[in-house]
């Protein structure tokens, strides 16, 4: 669904990817782990087009994406979940989900991310930046469902959450995967990883440095974990 | 009593004006990130339009209250398209030079054409007279301003907060590089949200026409106590424009009158306010810090 050929990006003078090649297919969640720095986010920026320095090819269902600004990649079905939640202060919690617009064959009615989020419903008036860092990030997850995307980016869900938001996230991704949405996912959380993606790349220094499955990841957690310096 | 409550409306018919020149500086802030130092010049071509209009071809006021701000309306969209849109990736310094430069453009272009020298225009007729209020009368035309003004600003408030536009100019607003991930085209409404702003300059320019001196300066005079009051509401808020619009045409109409005795304070109390403001509040009454990018 989403392949990534020979993606270099620069910030400035900095390189920051170097020649990253991957690919993930439909239905599938494939998380990117590596150090801080490593350059996992801008990978996401890069595939979600909000990265102006980049070289190589982004291709969607067969597509090259080439220089399509963002807001044309949403509306492909690409759901985009920033690192800090990306809630908006001036809209409710009502208006920051229904502020994309549906894309997709199967978008989430808003009864349905009500009824699975009651929080959300009991706030739905609320400024967004009131609701807690959990809410918000249940409430970033369901803007894209709703949405209807059909591959969401997500940058860090679970950071700051407690165990319980944790398994709650992990959950909502799995039932996302149930229903045939596909999730390129940057993750810290090795547990969380092997319990909810398929695949994982490991990168380093903007190298793409391994390709591991979860009983890969699982034996060599201690090793994987040093590394990261968690 | 009568005299504070006189001075009290005349504090807010100037406020009017001031709220509907700030409101327009806001939307645009607000989606462009371009303080537009020109705006004096579009709410003077209001008046000059209307004056025009009338003189030269009869065209009456209520024609010019629609005609003026849907023509300056189209020419600051040309503008943008033209100029104004170049600046998104440019330092402030040239946002200044830019806004400021069509100021003297404009302004001159008025005045090799009519001088300098103020020019009369008539108080529509449906609208001479006074109203009474009891404790005092109150002339009919500015009655008519405060109330318009007030409609004006409670429509764009509706329109901002109760429309899918609205929500849209509003996350535009907030987070300009966030926002198209969310499959909305930002860059479709730049060019209407700063032609509604000039639009509102506009209007408010064709209200000033009966009242106050139409000459190619009078957007000059007015526009410098309009950027106190962006910066005390807080530049980018909707809110804040219009309550700051509305209080300091309140406070400089009751300086005026209770610190007469005091020229220097009463010509500056405006900036005394806005300095005050900013060492409470650096971002204004109602503005928010800007979130990092």
């Amino acid at each position: 669904m989403l392949r990534i050929d020979h993606l270099s990006a620069w910030y400035g003078e900095a390189q920051v990817l170097r020649d990253v090649s991957l690919d993930v297919a439909a239905g599938e969640v494939v998380t990117l782990v590596g150090r801080n720095g490593a350059g996992k986010s801008t990978l996401l920026r890069c595939v979600m087009g909000l990265h102006a320095g980049q070289r190589g090819t982004v291709e969607l269902d067969g597509r090259d994406l080439g220089r399509l600004p963002a807001y044309r990649r949403a509306r492909l079905g690409l759901g985009w979940v920033p690192d800090d939640r990306g809630s908006y202060a001036t809209l409710s919690v009502a208006e920051n989900l229904t502020l994309p617009p549906t894309v997709g064959p199967d978008p989430w009615p808003l009864e349905r991310v009500y009824e699975t989020f009651p929080a959300l419903h009991q706030r739905r008036d609320s400024a967004a930046t009131t609701l807690s860092g959990g809410e918000q990030q249940m409430l970033a997850l369901a803007r894209v469902l709703r949405m209807g995307a059909r591959l969401l980016l997500c940058d860090e869900p679970t950071e700051g959450l407690s165990p319980l938001l944790v398994q709650q996230v992990g959950d909502l991704l799995r039932e996302a995967k149930r229903h045939g949405v596909t999730v390129l996912l940057v993750e810290q959380n090795l547990h969380f990883a092997t319990g909810v993606a398929d695949r994982h790349y490991l990168l380093a220094e903007g190298r793409v440095v391994e390709a591991m499955d979860n009983s890969e990841v699982r034996s060599r957690e201690r090793e994987l974990l040093s590394y990261l310096g968690i | 009593m009568t005299g504070f409550l006189q001075n009290t409306f005349n504090g807010l018919v100037s406020g009017a004006f001031y709220a509907l020149l700030a409101l327009g500086l806001a939307v645009i802030f607000g989606m462009l990130r371009v303080v537009n130092f020109a705006h004096g010049a579009f709410y003077m071509l209001g008046a000059f339009g209307a004056y025009v209009l009338l003189s030269e071809a009869g065209v009456p006021f209520w024609a010019a209250l629609v005609i003026m701000p849907l023509g300056l309306g189209l020419l600051g969209m040309a503008l943008e398209r033209a100029v104004i849109h170049r600046l998104t990736r440019l330092d402030p310094l040239y946002n200044f030079l830019l806004t400021f430069g069509l100021t003297l453009i404009l302004q001159d272009l008025v005045k090799s054409r009519y001088g300098v020298q103020s020019s009369p225009y008539a108080t529509p007729s449906a609208l001479s007279g006074s109203v009474d209020f009891g404790l005092f009368d109150f002339p009919t035309y500015r009655v008519f301003i405060l109330g318009f003004a007030v409609l004006v600003c409670v429509a764009v408030w509706w329109v901002l907060t109760r429309t899918r536009v609205g929500m849209v100019v509003r996350a535009a607003t907030e987070r300009p590089e966030l926002t198209p991930a969310f499959g909305i085209n930002v860059g479709r409404w730049v060019t209407p949200v700063f032609g509604f702003g000039i639009a509102l300059a506009g209007l408010a320019g064709v209200l000033a026409a009966p009242m106050r001196a139409v000459n190619p300066l009078m957007g000059a005079d007015l526009i410098i106590v309009v950027f106190a009051v962006v910066v005390i509401g807080g530049l980018g808020s909707i809110f804040g424009s219009v309550a700051a619009g509305f209080g300091i045409g309140l406070v400089q109409a009751w300086g005026e009158a209770y610190l007469s005795d005091f020229p220097i304070v009463s010509q500056t109390i405006v900036f005394v306010v806005m300095a005050v403001v900013l060492l409470w509040r650096p971002a204004g009454l109602f503005g928010r810090e800007e979130a990092p990018a």
